[in-house]
């Protein structure tokens, strides 16, 4: 079959559509779903400017078949935020200026995200590890590390604020 | 970049994914974690009529030791490699290798087994397997052929899998006491294919002579290498300054690379010498200091 009808839960909503075996997610996030903050930079596997979350894992979705996705779960860039709200990793690259010219910024947040939730307190060489297949034509990555340094620090704050008032 | 048009297949169990690709002997395809497979049918290096994705089938992702032999289930993830204490303490030659695959990200859905299977000797872990002297074991119509490493490899993007095998375990040897590994490799930049890289396993006896020893070369030609010379000479020796200096020159001769953008033949050839003496070097050290557990 070359037509699939397939499910995707898309930051926590399920999306249903019938796709053409060959349509990458980046294209289904993109063009079907119209969720454009996921960005196509190389197309060949390098850049990670396409970076989501599928299944909690950072991978590039220009490298992924939407019929690959099926049943599985996705988190975007515009999953960040919540109600109104910017999540810390968004608020580090603010206050820190860790973006330039923004096109790689949505791969950035998704890897530093995945980054903090399996590793809340990354050593610097970790993180530029963690980044080492995320490519910013900036060069900004002094303020990128710092980005995710200062998100690193702010969620460990809420952490302890949280178990306080526990 | 959009592949050209193909069917696509989720079978949920190998008995299911054989069927299909009996059915279309000559334009299927297995999809394991896609990361050198869609890349080269988006750039239309290739075309297929049918892909048959085994990721839904359960049962094919795992690492355990059992019966001699570390396990590793066709369908592993890279990243998995990377977060085992198993490998990271025990296996530290697949252990460095894991780590300079393509880039994090790639390594969250590339799989040991489509590593292997894809028949590039410019990947990093048949270079690996070699030293470590794998068995592959294929699962087909007829049941499950276990195939030496060393006859797995047949040419460029071609492998000894049949059209209706699927690649479904790798077996290592359990490593005996006073074995260590090193994986050493050059590329430009994470993600790059290697310059040149070496893998290196061996094993000391009680005197600190090496007892036997396993060297493959990446991207050294146009299928993965084992460096034949170099293992005989240094088989027996006390691995000192000498006798590795020797047993890398062996391996620096035995390299065929191609010059393209990462260097001339020529360096190329000098890199894998000296990244297979680092390896050498490396190797030895595991093999006398064993990697430590992490405390808890």
């Amino acid at each position: 079959m070359a037509q699939h009808d397939i499910t995707i839960k898309v930051n926590g909503a399920e999306k249903s559509a019938s796709v053409e075996s060959r349509l990458l997610l980046v294209h289904f996030l993109r063009e079907t779903l119209a969720m454009t903050g996921t960005h196509i930079g190389c197309d060949t596997t390098h850049c990670g400017a396409c970076t989501v979350l599928l299944d909690g894992e950072p991978v590039k979705s220009c490298t992924v078949l939407t019929v690959q996705a099926d049943g599985h779960a996705v988190t975007t860039v515009e999953g960040l935020e919540q109600g109104g709200k910017l999540h810390p990793i968004q608020n580090g690259f603010w206050q820190e200026h860790g973006l330039q010219c923004g096109f790689c910024t949505p791969g950035m947040l998704m890897t530093g995200y995945a980054l903090l939730a399996r590793n809340p307190a990354p050593s610097e060489e970790e993180i530029r590890e963690a980044i080492s297949g995320n490519l910013c034509r900036c060069t900004g990555y002094v303020n990128i590390i710092k980005s995710v340094q200062h998100a690193a620090a702010a969620l460990e704050e809420e952490r302890q604020a949280s178990t306080e008032a526990a | 970049m959009i592949p050209a048009p193909f069917d696509y297949h989720s079978p949920q169990t190998l008995e299911e994914a054989i069927g299909l690709l009996q059915s279309h002997p000559d334009d299927a395809k297995v999809l394991s974690g896609g990361q050198s497979l869609l890349p080269l049918l988006k750039l239309r290096l290739g075309s297929v009529g049918h892909l048959v994705d085994i990721g839904r089938i359960s049962g094919l992702e795992y690492l355990r030791e059992e019966g001699g032999f570390l396990r590793i289930g066709g369908r592993t993830r890279e990243s998995a490699l990377e977060r085992s204490e198993l490998i990271r303490t025990k296996y530290p030659l697949l252990f460095d290798t894991a780590a300079v695959i393509a880039d994090p990200l790639v390594r969250n859905l590339a799989t040991v087994g489509g590593n292997l299977a894809h028949g590039d000797p410019a990947n990093d872990h048949p270079a690996t397997m070699l030293a470590l002297r794998a068995e592959v074991v294929a699962t087909g119509p007829g049941g499950v052929r276990v195939i030496s490493i060393d006859d797995f490899f047949q040419g460029l993007f071609a492998t000894a899998l049949a059209t209706d095998e699927i690649l479904t375990e790798i077996r290592i040897p359990v490593p005996p006491a006073r074995t260590g590994g090193a994986y050493k490799k050059l590329e430009r930049k994470v993600g790059d294919f290697a310059t040149a890289a070496s893998a290196v396993q061996l094993t000391l006896d009680l005197e600190g002579k090496v007892a036997q020893v396993g060297i493959g070369l990446t991207n050294a030609g146009p299928v993965p290498l084992r460096a034949k010379d170099a293992e005989t000479y240094l088989t027996g020796k006390w691995p000192d300054a000498e006798a590795v200096a020797e047993a890398s020159r062996l391996a620096g001769a035995a390299a065929q690379p191609s010059a393209d953008r990462r260097g001339t033949v020529e360096y190329k050839q000098e890199m894998a010498r000296i990244l297979c003496g680092r390896a050498i070097e490396i190797a030895v050290d595991r093999a006398l200091n064993p990697i430590e557990a992490k405390g808890n």
